[in-house]
């Protein structure tokens, strides 16, 4: 194709994306589209799994059955959540496989939030109430976004995720009318958890230069500091409702914007969690590692089973 | 790992009386894996009462750079509907 030829594409494409047409993958794109769709979806995809990990780690240890229960269908919900995005990126051309390696070798990134520590079981409730809350707040805003199995994805994930927030606060709900220790535990996970949820909304507008293409792409609907915004504002008076305080002294409502003020995120500790310096980076990928090779023989026995039986099916009927 | 599970395409009937819709799709090594795990994945909250499974590879799909030829065709065919004929007012029931 002539240089001219690709342009006149490009315009085509861009004045679809424009009046809210859907982009499926049998569809001519540019090729820089494609690879920022394989890399956004499937870091996406590999959020929701390593994102079991930190709550799949209190599931033998939950209080009660009727918590046992609902955290189990929760991470069963993220796995499935995984697995939907991989499946949407798959149609853009790249193999599970390769997915899965760019993960293990550390190529492709997650969410940073993974990467802390669930040391109590308080911090199961904030995870679901703070973080899932973040990650709603994102996934609601690439409902609409151009990409066909991107944002059916989405819509299902979504579905699916306002029970992940509403099961968290319930725990925090009860934990802050228990005993003193009880609401000193709610605290400490909030305290904990306050600053990487902030981070979930990725850096300041200012150094984030991809967003006007994301926005051209409906890959973003809103600017990072945007959600961010919305987030605060949405969450600070849950907290009031439970009775436990934000850890930031700077945190104040601006009765004329209608917004809260909030303080200074610290941008080092993120981007040292971003490379891959933070309090369980390590864990984490060992156990994705461990996972993916302890499983290998039993992929390799499904698939030599699934062989033989073709195998007998195809004599039989010869 | 010597070979990678096939993917599979899932189509869901949400209740009796509908059609199936394909859901989604999914990795498995086998047919009656594929059910199992449409089953886990695609039905946690009841959205369905009946699963086909089709491995992708047997999907034949047509081709969005023939869309002018296959599908341009109908759209000067007015006459296929019904606001194409021109009938008094008087006429009831039709
Ligand atoms: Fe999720
Ligand atoms: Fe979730």
């Amino acid at each position: 194709m002539s240089e001219k030829e690709i342009k006149n594409l490009e315009e085509i494409f861009e004045a679809r994306i424009a009046r809210d047409d859907k982009i499926e993958p049998k569809d001519w794109m540019p090729e820089k589209y494609r690879k920022t769709h394989i890399r956004q979806i499937s870091q996406h995809a590999h959020s929701e799994v390593v994102g079991m990990l930190p709550e799949g780690n209190w599931i033998t240890r939950a209080p009660s059955l009727r918590r046992k229960a609902a955290l189990l269908a929760k991470v069963q919900d993220e796995g499935g959540h995984g697995l939907y995005l991989y499946s949407a990126a798959e149609t853009l051309g790249i193999s599970r496989e390769e997915m899965y390696e760019q993960l293990h070798s550390g190529k492709a990134k997650y969410s940073s939030i993974f990467n802390y520590p669930s040391i109590t079981w308080a911090d199961i409730g904030a995870i679901g109430w703070l973080v899932d809350g973040a990650a709603i707040i994102n996934q609601v805003a690439l409902c609409g976004t151009s990409f066909g199995p991107y944002a059916r994805a989405m819509v299902r994930i979504c579905k699916e995720e306002s029970f992940h927030q509403r099961q968290g606060y319930e725990i925090m709900l009860t934990l802050s009318r228990g005993t003193e220790e009880q609401k000193a535990m709610a605290q400490d996970a909030l305290n904990r958890w306050w600053w990487p949820s902030l981070m979930m909304f990725g850096p300041r507008d200012e150094d984030s230069p991809h967003t006007a293409q994301s926005m051209k792409w409906k890959l973003k609907r809103k600017t990072n500091d945007e959600l961010r915004q919305q987030f605060v504002d949405q969450t600070v008076p849950q907290a009031d409702i439970l009775g436990i305080s934000v850890p930031d002294p700077d945190l104040k409502f601006n009765s004329e914007t209608g917004h809260y003020e909030f303080g200074e995120i610290n941008w080092d500790e993120f981007w040292q969690v971003v490379k891959g310096h933070g309090p369980c980076n390590k864990e984490r990928m060992e156990a994705r590692v461990g996972a993916w090779e302890g499983g290998a023989w039993v992929r390799d026995a499904a698939m030599a089973y699934a062989e033989k039986q073709e195998k007998r099916k195809v004599a039989k009927a010869s | 790992m010597k070979k990678e599970w096939p993917l599979w395409e899932v189509f869901v009937r949400s209740k009796n009386g509908l059609e199936h819709r394909h859901f989604g799709s999914l990795h498995a090594a086998d047919a009656e894996m594929a059910l199992e795990n449409a089953r886990d994945v695609y039905t946690r909250r009841s959205e369905g009462v009946s699963i086909w499974v089709v491995e992708s590879k047997y999907i034949t799909a047509s081709n969005p750079e023939d869309n002018g030829e296959l599908f341009e065709p109908a759209q000067d065919k007015v006459y296929r509907h019904p606001t194409f004929y021109d009938l008094p007012d008087e006429v009831k029931h039709m």
